[in-house]
């Protein structure tokens, strides 16, 4: 195991988001097995992993959507482990969610409004509304089409600026490049640095671990249930055991 | 045939229009309710009713102006939408969808003979309060509440399409039907929600009521259900779910009615209700305006067979049991008890019926009392026109019953979960209206009287403890039939199509076919029960084998244990003989009934004795 503090912008002394000794269940099968991480104030942290290792499940446990069996789950100093999804949205966490799940029967203008539903600063919505366009000027000529007419990558841009309305301290992002063409991956990349360099710290569960680990300041390896490496992004990326853990170790 | 005149023309159409109107608002309180929690609200007629009720004490008891009427029909429906979803449904909501409509059945059950036990069964006059002058406008006549009416719906159409474009609120309430899971993520508490919804859709239910009350100037308690059916009928038509298709289709329904009606007489009304309901759900089940998207797929009621360990009954259980049963009235000489027991004979052969056809091969079936319906009328008739010996009219009633009954449900075999419920239901209704308005062959309403009484092999079967001898030997035979369909391989096909249908498929298990036997030989079963029921009562009417029977019998089915043909007849025995047992309770049975089914779906979907 490696681990290096160079990459980490802040040393910040307590971590924004942590994770200790999380076990989580679906039924009788374990899924998490004393799964720790900690991503610090102004980072991008990613999760790798193949699949069925338990990285949506990671996700899902700190959204409130899964509970854990064991473990706790901080975020900003206080713990959230076992509070309601949209409490835990409250407390200052955007969600971009696996495949998207954008509103589709919503116009596009609607699906990035409603990402300030927990707000009620209206002036400064309209004002956070008009960044979203500058950030994502794709959606401007689309305000009032349905959103599920938009293409993949169009609708992985409207999941972030919809996520990004609630002013989160920390976004998470569930397979930001999944399904997109080779085009929109680096664009959905560059816009994932763009935004954490506007100071939102980033958690990203990802399977392409080349891609991540390309834009994170450190990653964490998932495999099974446990986490198995973890370290600064340079020093896995292109590590021989990054590589094993996707392949089950021992098949080098 | 009347005669149609330009003016009749316009008269019908504004007729037409303002029945429209109010089927549209309860159109879309269902839509809104399906569109958020996926559910066909069953007690969402009740609310209505109950609705027309607070309007009718207001407006009679209180002498109240219709404005203060409507606050307070609105408040107090809004609460009891509220209640239904906090305390009825909210903790069904992960479960398959059949369950929640259940509890909503169990619910409006219970509901509707709540307003029976305090108002009555009949009947309560609700005079028009509003000046009975009419504006004469261009050859048609238009009176004061078609114009309120008009007025009112049109109000809360613009409302409700403000509120759901244009306020942050709305907008939660439409993410939360697109995306339950994402409208989370966003920080809306969907449980909120959900009950925000259920108001709504109570508020928009009770106001339509009071309105329907004063305009066929009388409110009583089973207006609830034939409600809930135009409603839904109005819903699909429009589109599943869509609001504005709810308009479209209340209108449209309050017109087709109102023509259709003006064309064949009054008995009609409901026929063209369940006509189109099963119409559209066989044909085009997205609806006018629900062209985008295919109902959405939705797990079989297999999944609501809640996997148990079926409690094992040991053969010389069975075997005592019926020696006990054949040798009851050698040791009671109570008449009433004999009575009450035929009854439960009977109810299990209907609970062994529905137990084969919902439990065993997962078609959620709440129309099982048509089979009971042909299968009674077709023996009556039998032996009545054509003198058939008793014992060939019994056979052949079960007969045509399962074929009959199977060749309507046939077009309900492409249709999964709740919307075989739903148009199981319709095709139950639409053998109701038939035997109502083919009078030439069933008398239609005054019913069939005079029917041949029981006999075997010549002797008449008319003394209490035969009657009941007789019953409980076809329920043998009958258990015993099905009992061996079960050991061979059909049994376990059926089970597989419960299961996975498409992994049954896959294994070249043609789907139809199964699906026709389970409902043959349900139907034989059922049609038995029947032919005997007309027998033993020698009269019957379109009443007699009512939608509440086919629900009942699925309670029974349910408290047994779906699937379990041993609690198909101890769920049978238990709820005939239940309300009977403590009498000051058998006026309230229905309310028994409901709470019974609300309870077991909540607590114990496995039943007494575990599914199979």
């Amino acid at each position: 195991m490696t681990s290096t503090t160079s990459a980490t912008p802040t040393a910040a002394p307590t971590p924004l988001l942590q994770l200790e000794g999380i076990q989580t269940f679906y039924g009788p099968i374990q899924v998490h097995f004393d799964v720790s991480l900690h991503v610090n104030s102004g980072e991008i942290v990613c999760l790798l992993g193949g699949n069925a290792s338990g990285k949506s499940t990671t996700m899902k446990v700190i959204l409130g959507l899964v509970k854990p069996r064991a473990g706790h789950v901080m975020f900003d100093g206080r713990p959230i482990t076992g509070l309601p999804t949209p409490q835990i949205i409250r407390r200052g966490i955007g969600s971009v969610p696996e495949s998207r799940r954008i509103f589709p029967d919503m116009t596009v203008r609607e699906n990035i409004l409603i990402g300030a539903y927990t707000r009620t600063d209206r002036a400064a919505i309209e004002q956070d509304y008009e960044r979203m366009l500058e950030l994502f000027p794709r959606l401007r000529q689309r305000l009032d089409q349905r959103a599920g007419v938009l293409s993949g990558g169009e609708q992985q841009m409207l999941a972030m600026a919809r996520a990004l309305m609630s002013r989160p301290k920390l976004i998470c992002m569930d397979e930001p490049t999944m399904g997109l063409s080779p085009l929109f991956v680096d664009r959905v990349l560059d816009l994932i640095q763009q935004i954490n360099r506007q100071g939102v710290t980033v958690f990203m569960v990802e399977q392409n671990a080349n891609l991540a680990l390309q834009i994170a300041h450190r990653g964490y390896v998932l495999q099974n249930g446990h986490i198995v490496l973890e370290g600064a992004a340079q020093d896995l990326l292109g590590s021989p055991e990054v590589r094993d853990a996707y392949l089950g170790g021992g098949a080098t | 045939m009347p005669e149609f005149t330009l003016r009749t023309l316009a008269d019908q159409l504004v007729n037409g229009l303002v029945i429209g109107n109010v089927y549209a608002l309860i159109a879309i309180g269902l839509a809104l309710i399906f569109g958020v929690a996926n559910l066909i609200n069953f007690a969402h007629g009740s609310v209505y009713m109950i609705g027309a009720y607070v309007g009718w004490v207001c407006v009679i008891w209180l002498g109240w102006p219709l404005g203060a009427t409507f606050v307070v029909v609105a408040l107090i429906c809004a609460t009891l939408g509220v209640l239904i979803e906090r305390f009825g449904l909210r903790r069904l909501q992960n479960e398959a969808r059949i369950a929640p409509l259940l509890a909503t059945i169990g619910i409006s059950f219970a509901l509707d003979q709540l307003v029976q036990l305090i108002f009555s069964p009949n009947p309560q006059s609700f005079p028009n309060p509003l000046p009975a002058a009419r504006i004469a406008l261009g050859g048609v006549s238009i009176g004061a509440l078609d114009l309120l009416i008009a007025a009112i719906t049109a109000a809360i159409a613009v409302m409700l399409f403000i509120f759901l474009r244009f306020t942050r609120l709305g907008w939660a309430l439409r993410a939360t039907a697109q995306d339950r899971e994402a409208a989370q993520q966003m920080g809306v508490d969907v449980d909120a929600i959900n009950a925000l919804t259920f108001a709504v859709a109570a508020v928009l239910g009770g106001i339509g009521g009071v309105m329907i009350g004063m305009y066929f100037t009388s409110v009583y308690p089973t207006m609830s259900y034939g409600a809930m059916l135009k409603g839904f009928a109005a819903n699909l038509l429009g589109g599943l779910g869509s609001v504005p298709g709810a308009v479209v289709g209340g209108l449209a329904l309050g017109l087709i009615e109102t023509f259709g009606v003006a064309l064949l007489g009054s008995t009609y009304r409901n026929l063209f209700t369940f006509i189109i309901l099963i119409g559209v759900l066989v044909l085009r089940p997205t609806g006018l305006f629900g062209a985008r998207r295919a109902t959405p797929p939705e797990p079989l009621t297999g999944t609501f067979v809640a996997n148990s360990r079926p409690v094992h009954i040991p053969r010389a259980l069975v075997i005592g049991g019926l020696i006990a049963a054949i040798l009851l009235p050698f040791f009671t000489s109570n008449p009433y008890l004999l009575q009450i027991l035929t009854n439960a004979w009977l109810f299990s052969m209907l609970a062994l019926s529905i137990t084969l056809v919902t439990g065993t091969a997962g078609q959620m079936s709440l129309g099982q009392a048509g089979f009971l319906a042909i299968g009674g009328y077709a023996s009556a008739l039998l032996s009545m026109r054509l003198g058939l010996p008793l014992e060939l009219s019994l056979l052949a009633g079960a007969v045509i019953a399962a074929a009959l009954g199977t060749l309507l449900t046939w077009p309900v075999f492409r249709l999964r979960s709740q919307y075989v419920a739903l148009a199981t239901l319709g095709i139950g209704e639409v053998i109701n209206q038939i035997i109502l308005n083919w009078e030439g062959l069933t008398n239609g309403a005054m019913g069939l009287s005079n029917i041949p009484p029981l006999s075997f092999l010549g002797l008449p079967v008319i003394e209490t403890a035969p009657i009941y001898w007789f019953a409980l030997g076809i329920l043998v035979v009958a258990a015993l039939f099905q009992w061996r369909l079960m050991q061979s391989h059909l049994g376990r096909t059926w089970r597989a199509v419960r299961e996975d249908d498409v992994a049954a498929r896959a294994m070249g298990i043609s789907l139809n076919r199964y699906k026709a036997l389970a409902f043959i030989a349900g139907g034989l079963i059922a049609g038995l029960s029947g032919a005997f029921t007309a027998h033993m009562y020698s009269y019957i009417n379109n009443e007699t084998f009512a939608a509440t029977t086919s629900i009942l019998g699925l309670t029974m089915v349910i408290l047994g244990g779906m699937g379990n043909m041993a609690g198909a007849v101890i769920g049978a025995i238990a709820l005939t003989a239940l309300p009977e047992l403590f009498r000051p309770l058998a006026d309230a049975r229905y309310l028994i009934y409901g709470v019974v089914l609300l309870l077991l779906v909540r607590f114990r979907p496995q039943g007494l004795l575990g599914t199979v």
